[in-house]
């Protein structure tokens, strides 16, 4: 019988599974390669999220709850998860693209020594193995690829998997292996939040509104972010705007910052600098705002209004507040 | 304290990737070459730290074929003291697992305090090799680090890790690997005098045999390389406006559905 397709839960550190889960439990399932497994590392998970994983699909839950997998310490999770795999044989290992993901799964792959594939945009069985395709050069190609041997170890790309619906009645079986945590080297020291402002994270949020050089300096960024607390929306900003100081780096989308995939991108202000386009072209619609006609953007844009970004977003945001009003 | 930094040689951001004939590799005819940039965050670090010591080693180390030397060569330019070229075409096919073992055994003999790398490189976009070095060498690793500082007895370093709504900061005994994420530096340009002077520096031509290492296939095949489907053209919404700004929104709504 084939192993089990693993999913590695990210949570939102208060015990619940985050919305991204939605997306990559979907994908396994829909791939049909073995039964459906989440995998969760945690301090304290919540019931409603064992629940929601079981709801989304997940047949099974391996918990391995303890105070030392919080915070984030690959050294501690790839350990654990490695004692796990070796016990279990998962056909397959996927986990969302975030932060601790890519170095968590990239120490797991290595410790099994198997192949990772990161960033994933494409899952799909192919007869008895697994390929995917992942944007490669600045997303200027794709790279098909496929593993040695397995399990094979993915991280799949926020926004760009269908996600499934949870189904009230589905249920996991929780099983909460005997394992160890292993011991930690690495200490938290502390750690420093950044102000909220109540607005999504920029790698997974559905809408991205996104300020260039345009923008013309960082107090104008004020009215993308009215028009994002509308639509619910992530702020993001292009290098040359991070570069002048205006915004964190953080919030830099492209190849030396956040590579994104919402369902909206729009832009406002942003030319369209080939490294902005690495970190953006796989939106599923994209706007593009900019006073020059010739910008590079509007080569990828769905929809343009070549005019003065500071009298559109203005209007564009009454109208969007008069659409979510209705 | 003795310092590694692992970089990677990658085409420029700007040039045009075209497949070679077989489908499975770029041509790299006309590419211009760079050393990737996150890696310049991790020389530019490295060579501060011992700066700041004042004294050290930091010592460069990249994979790839002949033409890496030229990255290398930038690398100590910008100021470090000699390089190692894994150089050998048991490596040409190596992908991330095959590069952080051929990593990881020269890391092993140079027996460095402290190894330094990029987030990722800016060609394949993996990101894997450095948490792959940590879990090889059995050595704590802080992933996208934002700021660090090593303790006056060079036993320990504290490295502030983005993470999702805030920096988390670790203290990690050393050894240890750091990643190093765009906004921890600003990487100098090499001086002249760094120019000239990178030509008298050492660069060590190492091969897999050197390491005790067999040729190994790759984990991770790559099956077929393409250029992304284009995107279908878009549309540029005229008029005044007012009425662009309603059309848009009618047609993100009703035709894309999209909010």
């Amino acid at each position: 019988m084939a192993g089990a397709f693993w999913c590695i839960v990210e949570d939102d550190r208060q015990g619940m599974p985050k919305k991204v889960m939605a997306e990559v439990i979907g994908e396994a399932a829909r791939l049909r390669g073995g039964p459906v497994e989440a995998v969760w590392l945690t301090d304290k998970a919540s019931d409603a999220g064992l629940r929601l994983l079981g709801e989304l699909g997940a047949t099974r839950v391996w918990l391995l709850e303890d105070a030392a997998y919080a915070p984030y310490r690959g050294e501690v999770w790839a350990g654990a998860a490695a004692e796990l795999a070796a016990k279990e044989s998962p056909r397959a290992i996927l986990g969302p693209v975030t932060s601790r993901q890519r170095e968590f799964l990239a120490r797991l792959a290595a410790r099994l020594g198997v192949g990772l594939a990161a960033d994933c945009v494409t899952l799909a069985m192919d007869g008895d193995r697994l390929v995917a395709t992942r944007p490669v050069y600045a997303g200027k190609l794709l790279a098909k690829v496929a593993w040695a041997r397995g399990p094979w170890v993915a991280t799949l790309r926020p926004n760009v998997f269908r996600p499934v619906d949870a189904q009230a009645g589905r249920a996991a079986a929780v099983e909460r292996p005997a394992l160890a945590a292993p011991a930690a080297r690495m200490t938290l020291v502390e750690r420093r939040e950044e102000a909220s402002t109540g607005l999504p994270e920029l790698a997974e949020a559905e809408i991205v509104i996104s300020g260039g050089r345009g923008m013309k300096g960082p107090e104008n960024y004020t009215i993308l972010e009215d028009m994002a607390r509308v639509i619910g929306a992530a702020v993001g900003a292009s290098r040359a705007a991070v570069d002048a100081g205006w915004r964190p780096h953080r919030h830099q989308i492209g190849q030396t910052g956040r590579t994104i995939s919402p369902k909206l991108y729009m832009g406002f202000g942003v030319s369209g600098a080939i490294q902005h386009l690495a970190g953006m072209r796989t939106s599923k619609v994209i706007v593009a705002v900019n006073k020059d006609p010739e910008a590079p953007i509007f080569k990828v844009a769905d929809y343009g209004i070549v005019a003065d970004l500071f009298e559109v977003v203005p209007q564009l945001t009454t109208e969007l507040r008069k659409l979510m009003e209705k | 304290m003795k310092i590694l930094v692992a970089i990677k040689q990658v085409p420029d951001t700007a040039t045009q990737m075209k497949v070679a004939a077989g489908g499975k590799a770029i041509d790299t005819a006309g590419i211009t070459w760079i050393v990737s940039p996150y890696d310049e965050y991790a020389v530019e670090e490295a060579l501060r730290i011992k700066e700041k010591r004042g004294q050290g080693e930091v010592v460069a180390v990249s994979l790839g074929p002949d033409r890496v030397k030229e990255a290398l060569r930038s690398c100590l330019a910008m100021g470090c003291d000699r390089a190692i070229h894994l150089n050998d075409p048991a490596w040409s096919e190596a992908d991330t697992l095959t590069t952080a073992r051929a990593l990881a055994a020269v890391v092993a003999q140079e027996a460095p305090q402290l190894l330094l790398c990029g987030r990722q490189a800016i060609d394949d976009d993996m990101g894997a090799v450095t948490a792959q070095l940590a879990e090889l060498l059995g050595w704590p690793c802080a992933y996208w680090v934002m700021e660090e500082a090593v303790d006056a007895e060079g036993k320990t370093i504290r490295a502030g890790r983005q993470a999702e709504g805030g920096l988390e900061v670790f203290d990690l005994p050393l050894p240890a690997v750091l990643a190093a994420q765009k906004g921890l530096n600003e990487p100098r340009y090499p001086t002249l005098k760094g120019i000239m002077g990178a030509k008298k520096k050492e660069i060590r031509d190492v091969k897999a045999a050197d390491l005790g290492l067999a040729a190994e296939p790759a984990q991770l095949v790559v099956l077929g390389l393409e250029a992304l489907p284009p995107r279908p053209p878009g549309r540029i919404i005229e008029g005044d406006i007012p009425t662009a700004v309603k059309e848009l929104v009618r047609a993100l709504r009703e035709d894309a559905k999209a909010i």
